[in-house]
């Protein structure tokens, strides 16, 4: 969901999550983790903050939030659409399926469909090779997927 | 006597609608007032037949698939309870070809077991290994694993013994273990079966290895792609703890060991033992430079034992059994079982483990049934996306950490993706070359910059730009690749694009170029 959090309500969640999550060795992606959970994303503001907490500067932390896929840095849309491109998905057709996903929401990997509702993102490989095309719509996974039970997920997703 | 049905909760078999059927089941189970009972197992592989329904007769299991929601009342109706006839009805699963003609060692109780009752764990044989070891000296451990043969099943083969016994003898007030379950290769779902279908047996080889190596804190990196691995994996931990297998004092023993489970963000190259390092430790995942290997400096710069999921959870089968018994199977010096993926366009896809030797036609053709669209095999890429390609003309590669690398090929995570007819192989090294750009860490330039190049060298290939010049640059660029990147990532990233422009030479002739009629 597209929540515009007060200021205040991010710097106070993401200290009370630091604050939970510091004395883990190497605390970093959980923390960063746990505020995607919270917020949808890696709000810019909480960077500052952890970094001061974990005594790492802000370069560092900055660093780590781009390096990593899942990480976002704006918002996604009220759902995640995320179609497997990698092999063994691509020798069932996976590409062509990619291909009707992109033209159905009228949008390309890694962007959200207008009204906010759908974000459709590229994953490679769900674990799910032995009946591809593999794919996950917000956590749940989809196996053995044609067109018509692809499309029947994007009608789901565009609720 | 309550009736046992088991519906797997496997991540396949739920895709595929196993929680759909889990749901019909026990409504229909309450509606008609029968005296049975749902257990969510692991997948017993045969992905399929899944949602793969099995039923405990007198007789023993029968199973049931694929099942979906819309079959539990004809299934009740036919006295699923009893082993009923029925269209779906497979016979007993244990007579199934596809399993009677494996060796089960590390995968011995996944689809058999609750995965999260430790008392079926116990009950088909588990904790046997770990209470051996709580008995033993550690090198006496070390010396058992290394008689096995056992060797690293990320991809490496390295053998394990001698990794264990190097952190052994290493230095340090604070030793890790640390599983690498970042399983990112597409083709495989091994780690990702044990750890939703039988977490106990890596909780188990966890432990030895802490005991063996002198480690008291373990952590399991997995993908985040992989929420029911973590789900699983999270709860079977705090359940081994409350029993004590986990904790201060392990069996009762005087060793202490605890482990968790940390999440990665969605980098390919974090599955890479140095990187997933620097994961652990929350920096970004750059690659870092060997010597020091981690077994002297991992984690936190202690020594680190860092194995993949299966072989560790091999480690308790050769503790309860002893060495001998699994380093009786296999072929030269590639020792024991290796659970086997199949996967891509074939007909019989999921997971077969055996002794290594079987050659990979006998893998496609036979116990994978060939392709799923009916059309012939062209080529099939074993070892993930970093692996090369196999013409059939190599089918009668035995599958050995030799053989295969005597073909230019690897075995990796031993996982198959079988390709028809219709693949186009410049694509296909294309789509290696992007893959690399898409998830390499940035350390090394060969990587870096290469992968880049190389989609766009085999651009000009495809568009007919001086095919000859570019088909020699790409080999070029592969060399440099192959030669100077700081890992695998960069390093094998040759394999699929010189295997693809080897084995298929035609895919990389380019149409004729269509001369603008204007």
């Amino acid at each position: 969901m597209n929540i515009h959090l007060p200021r205040a309500d991010v710097t106070e969640r993401t200290l009370a999550i630091v604050g939970e999550l510091k004395e883990l060795e190497g605390p970093l992606l959980p923390i960063l983790h746990e505020i995607q959970d919270e917020f949808g994303y890696v709000p810019e503001e909480s960077l500052p903050l952890i970094a001061r907490e974990l005594n790492l500067s802000r370069a560092e932390v900055y660093g780590v939030v781009t390096f990593y896929h899942d990480f976002r840095e704006h918002p996604a849309g009220r759902h995640v659409l995320k179609l497997c491109r990698a092999e063994a998905c691509q020798s069932m057709g996976g590409d062509r399926l990619a291909e009707r996903a992109k033209a159905l929401l009228g949008i390309d990997f890694h962007e959200t469909t207008p009204d906010g509702a759908v974000t459709l993102e590229p994953v490679y490989c769900l674990g799910l090779c032995s009946c591809s095309p593999s794919a996950m719509l917000d956590g749940e996974v989809h196996a053995r997927l044609d067109e018509a039970e692809l499309e029947a997920l994007v009608a789901e997703a565009r609720r | 006597m309550t009736v046992k049905i088991y519906i797997p909760r496997d991540a396949a078999a739920v895709a595929l609608g196993a929680e759909k059927v889990a749901t019909a089941m026990a409504e229909a189970i309450a509606a008609r007032g029968l005296d049975a009972t749902i257990v969510r197992n692991g997948s017993r592989g045969m992905h399929w037949l899944e949602p793969l329904v099995e039923v405990e007769t007198a007789e023993g299991r029968v199973a049931y698939g694929p099942v979906k929601a819309r079959d539990v009342a004809a299934l009740l109706d036919a006295g699923l309870l009893t082993g009923g006839a029925h269209p779906l009805c497979l016979g007993k699963t244990e007579d199934i070809p596809f399993l009677k003609r494996q060796t089960r060692l590390t995968f011995a109780r996944c689809g058999i077991t609750d995965p999260l009752s430790l008392d079926d764990y116990r009950a088909h044989g588990g904790l046997r290994g770990l209470e051996k070891a709580v008995a033993m000296q550690p090198a006496a451990i070390v010396a058992e694993v290394t008689e096995s043969g056992l060797r690293g099943r990320g991809g490496a083969g390295f053998p394990t013994g001698i990794k264990w016994k190097t952190v052994l003898e290493a230095q340090g007030e604070r030793k890790y273990i640390v599983c690498n379950a970042d399983e990112g290769d597409s083709g495989t779902f091994a780690d990702r079966m044990i750890m939703e279908g039988d977490p106990f047996v890596l909780i188990e080889g966890m432990a030895i290895a802490g005991i063996a190596t002198g480690a008291t804190k373990g952590y399991v990196y997995t993908r985040s792609e992989y929420p029911h691995a973590i789900a699983v994996m999270t709860a079977a931990i705090g359940i081994a703890r409350a029993a004590g297998v986990l904790g201060s004092s392990v069996l009762g023993s005087a060793h202490a060991f605890d482990m968790e489970v940390r999440t990665g963000a969605g980098a390919y190259v974090c599955g890479e033992e140095t990187s997933l390092l620097n994961s652990l430790e929350g920096k970004r995942g750059l690659v870092r430079a060997k010597p020091p290997l981690p077994a002297h400096k991992g984690l936190f710069d202690c020594p680190t034992v860092i194995n993949n999921v299966i072989s560790l959870a091999s480690v308790p089968v050769i503790l309860d059994k002893g060495a001998a018994y699994y380093r009786d199977f296999g072929m030269g010096r590639s020792r024991g079982t290796i659970p086997i993926q199949i996967a891509g366009n074939v007909k019989h896809g999921g997971l077969f483990e055996i002794g290594f030797g079987l050659t990979l036609g006998e893998l496609v053709d036979e116990i994978g049934g060939g392709t799923a669209s009916g059309r012939p095999v062209k080529a099939v890429q074993v070892g993930g996306p970093l692996g090369a390609y196999f013409p059939r003309a190599l089918f009668d590669t035995p599958f050995d950490y030799e053989a295969f690398a005597a073909k230019d090929g690897l075995i990796g995570h031993a996982g198959i993706v079988v390709f028809d007819d219709t693949a186009d192989m410049l694509k296909q090294a294309r789509f290696a070359m992007e893959f690399c750009a898409v998830e390499s860490c940035g350390k090394c330039t060969p990587c870096r910059i290469g992968s880049t190049r190389g989609v766009e060298v085999a651009d000009k290939i495809a568009a007919g730009i001086e095919p000859e010049k570019n088909r020699e640059l790409l080999a070029d660029l592969c060399n440099t690749m192959k030669f100077g990147s700081l890992c695998a990532l960069g390093g094998f990233t040759p394999y699929p694009v010189m295997s693809a422009m080897t084995h298929f030479p035609e895919d990389f002739e380019p149409a004729p170029r269509v001369e603008a009629a204007e």
